[in-house]
């Protein structure tokens, strides 16, 4: 299975949770997100599948950014489970202190899931989240991954891009956006801590995002998902074109999906039809500057590279079974 | 039943006492004693139904605590110094979210440069977190107020911290008569959380509040904090009435009857400055601030209302500024006319002696700001 959409008439076990009217509806409507926000349908997926999954028995921590500012600004509120928010950079060890307390009230059948953006997770948070996986603490961790800072106006994360324009990485005659050999990789990180559940996810394929989560949600232990949440704001494209921009990070390579037990790889998603990376990178402004007037195709070579190192590691051209 | 006990380990049994069901700290001296004694209760059995985590750092002890608080579960942490720095955001989001935490502080000195030996710096740097803040004199007293912190916090909804004098209270073996089990169950009930992460009714805890609402939540807990100094107040007599012995409450004085001059202090020290209280004879009392937060304002000037000398002696100071407490007892003296003259003492371990004390507190006319046994021949600008 590849990137049907999310209701399929001819494989209805294909169908996505979020086709359903029925839904959790666990991020309601009437939140602040921006028109087209990639991370309030992440969340929504995942917390609607997990909600499912566990009879409603699910608390949610949050770090403090976009996700925590536009559910809910008192006395508004568009969370429908039990919601906690504390500060950005602590979310993994809250969500620790959460699943201990229900361990302790023999509570056992509640799953602690916590989320946070890029930010949250990889830079402010790393050593809350690395405490989290060496304990293995019972908490589900996602990541919405919009690549920067969004909430404070788009500054650079350590999960933003090689050449990448942000606020804090301007590009101009001297500098091509963000320098290209930083920032790191979580979903490897997260797997080099051995934890039993690594998975990446994207919301341009939901049915996989919720398979995932599904079996994210069923196993106990430290658990990481790393999701793929382009913001229109901060990337520079139209907001109806969210699920477009999502879907070519998947088809070109530079987003691979792919799932991992006990830090071993153990599937990844084939890519149906293989894109160049240009396609991906033309449709946003946060690239505007690596073609017209000052092109720099070198960099655009650079960042195919990247993708096709990806194709390889993860076998996204197939040779892993399909999840 | 008394005991000849470790200052640390008191209170580790006296935490265990209180069934804490999180216990969740990072090593810093010199408090480990007291999380190491923790850890040893509850993997040995003797603290039931209570998880110990050892965590990372203390930005991650103070948030795991948050967030098993949060979920309806009486928690506590321990730290020092740098450590207390170090979960700061922490500190001031459990008072902001309302999370009636207890943890104790084994008061240390804060670097640089580093010194890991005893002053009140690190509490001074918490002061308006929105907390209480007890400071304990003896060992007896450190064990006996965190039981009454577990019921103060949680009555309150403010956290709350215990603070004890680094070394000087927490290695220091002194005899402590500490309660059963029976006799803490009867005094502390089990938690009962006014807000939680609730499945049945869910709620978002921790949501931005916007400038419309912010002032009003940030007047709600300032008022109640004030409230809290009857609760403090109330809480340390049933605890004299159940047990027998006066612990805590919100100042405690020493000869202030028909005393001319009087000084004001927190922590063990009261203890020597009581001994040089009676050396110097009837005209010298001490006074004692249990409670620095919520601050007995009304206590303190009923207390120091008859003196004409007041000395505040503090181990801490605002850089640049002067005496913390000293401030404050001015502050809340106002206009009095009392003579009010401060004393910097014990920083960074430096011992604070009797016959130091009795040449500062008869020098009448001494510098309104001394620091007690300063080595003038240390101090460049001080060098003749
Ligand atoms: C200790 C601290 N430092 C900085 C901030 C400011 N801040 C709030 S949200 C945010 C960015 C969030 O970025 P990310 O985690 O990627 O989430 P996004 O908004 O992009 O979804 C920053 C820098 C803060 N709230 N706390
Ligand atoms: S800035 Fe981006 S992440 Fe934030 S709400 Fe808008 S679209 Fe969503
Ligand atoms: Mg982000």
């Amino acid at each position: 299975m590849s990137y049907s959409t999310i209701r399929d008439r001819f494989e209805p076990e294909n169908t996505a949770l979020q086709s359903d009217y029925n839904r959790p509806n666990t991020l309601t409507s009437g939140h602040r997100a921006c028109q087209g926000c990639g991370e309030a349908t992440g969340a929504r997926a995942v917390l609607d599948t997990a909600y499912r999954a566990t009879n409603g028995n699910l608390v949610v921590v949050n770090a403090t950014g976009c996700l925590e500012v536009l559910s809910c600004v008192y006395p508004e509120n568009a969370w429908q489970v039990p919601w906690l928010h504390s500060l950005f950079g602590n979310t993994p060890a809250v969500a620790a202190g959460v699943a201990s307390a229900f361990k302790i009230k023999g509570m056992h059948d509640v799953r602690v899931i916590a989320q946070g953006g890029d930010g949250a997770t990889l830079d402010i948070g790393m050593g809350c989240l690395s405490g989290m996986f060496d304990r293995n603490d019972d908490v589900l961790y996602v990541c919405y991954d919009n690549q920067a800072y969004m909430n404070t106006g788009v500054q650079r994360s350590g999960s933003t891009p090689a050449y990448s324009r942000t606020a804090t990485t301007l590009p101009n005659a001297k500098y091509f956006g963000n320098a290209a050999g930083t920032g790191k990789n979580v979903p490897d990180i997260a797997m080099a801590h051995g934890i039993p559940y690594v998975a990446t996810a994207s919301i341009a394929n939901i049915q996989d995002l919720e398979k995932k989560i599904l079996r994210a949600i069923n196993i106990r232990g430290a658990r990481y998902v790393h999701v793929h949440v382009p913001c229109p704001l901060g990337w520079g494209y139209p907001p109806a074109e969210t699920v477009k921009v999502a879907r070519l990070a998947l088809q070109c390579g530079l987003f691979p999906l792919f799932e991992a037990e006990n830090g071993i790889l153990v599937a990844s998603t084939p890519i149906d039809v293989l894109k160049p990376v240009e396609e991906y990178l033309r449709l946003q402004r946060r690239f505007a500057h690596l073609f017209g007037k000052n092109a720099n195709p070198e960099a655009i070579k650079m960042l195919q590279q990247i993708a096709n190192k990806n194709l390889e590691k993860y076998r996204l051209s197939g040779g892993l079974s399909d999840v | 039943m008394l005991q000849q006990l470790e200052g640390s380990r008191a209170m580790a049994v006296a935490v265990g006492l209180c069934r804490p069901g999180v216990v969740c700290a990072y090593p810093i001296t010199p408090q480990t004693h007291i999380v190491e004694d923790l850890g040893e209760q509850v993997r040995s059995g003797r603290l039931q139904n209570c998880d110990f985590i050892n965590v990372e750092s203390e930005m991650a002890a103070i948030s795991v605590t948050i967030g098993s608080q949060a979920a309806g579960v009486r928690s506590y942490t321990a730290t020092s110094s740098q450590g207390l720095l170090y979960m700061m955001e922490g500190i001031y989001n459990a008072s902001g979210l309302q999370l009636p935490l207890v943890v104790t502080l084994g008061n240390r000195s804060i670097g640089a440069p580093i010194n890991i030996w005893n002053d009140h710096s690190d509490a001074m740097a918490m002061r308006d977190a929105g907390w209480v803040m007890l400071f304990a004199e003896t060992n007896q007293e450190a064990a006996d107020l965190h039981i009454q912190a577990f019921k103060i916090a949680e009555e309150t909804c403010i956290p709350t911290m215990v603070c004890v004098d680094g070394f000087i209270l927490t290695h220091a073996y002194e005899q402590v008569d500490l309660p059963s089990q029976e006799e803490v169950d009867d005094f502390l009930p089990p938690y009962n959380p006014k807000m939680q992460l609730d499945l049945a009714q869910p709620q978002a805890i921790g949501t931005m509040v916007p400038p419309e609402y912010f002032m009003e939540l940030k007047y709600e807990v300032h008022e109640n904090q004030k409230k809290t100094v009857a609760v403090v107040e109330r809480v340390g007599a049933e605890f004299r009435k159940k047990f027998q012995r006066h612990s805590g409450g919100l100042i405690r004085s020493y000869k202030t009857d028909g005393a001319k001059t009087i000084i004001v202090t927190m922590g063990s020290v009261a203890g020597t400055l009581k001994d040089v209280a009676d050396e110097l004879g009837d005209e010298f009392g001490v006074v004692s601030v249990v409670s620095y937060r919520p601050f007995p304002t009304d206590a303190l000037v009923a207390a120091l209302r008859n003196a004409t000398n007041i000395i505040v002696l503090e181990k801490a100071l605002a850089l640049g500024v002067g005496g913390i407490l000293a401030n404050e007892i001015k502050l809340a003296l106002g206009g009095s006319g009392q003579k009010i003259r401060s004393i910097i003492a014990g920083l960074g371990g430096r011992l604070i002696t009797k016959a130091l004390l009795k040449d500062c507190i008869l020098a009448h006319d001494g510098d309104p700001e001394l620091f007690l046994g300063l080595r003038h021949d240390c101090v460049n600008s001080l060098k003749k």
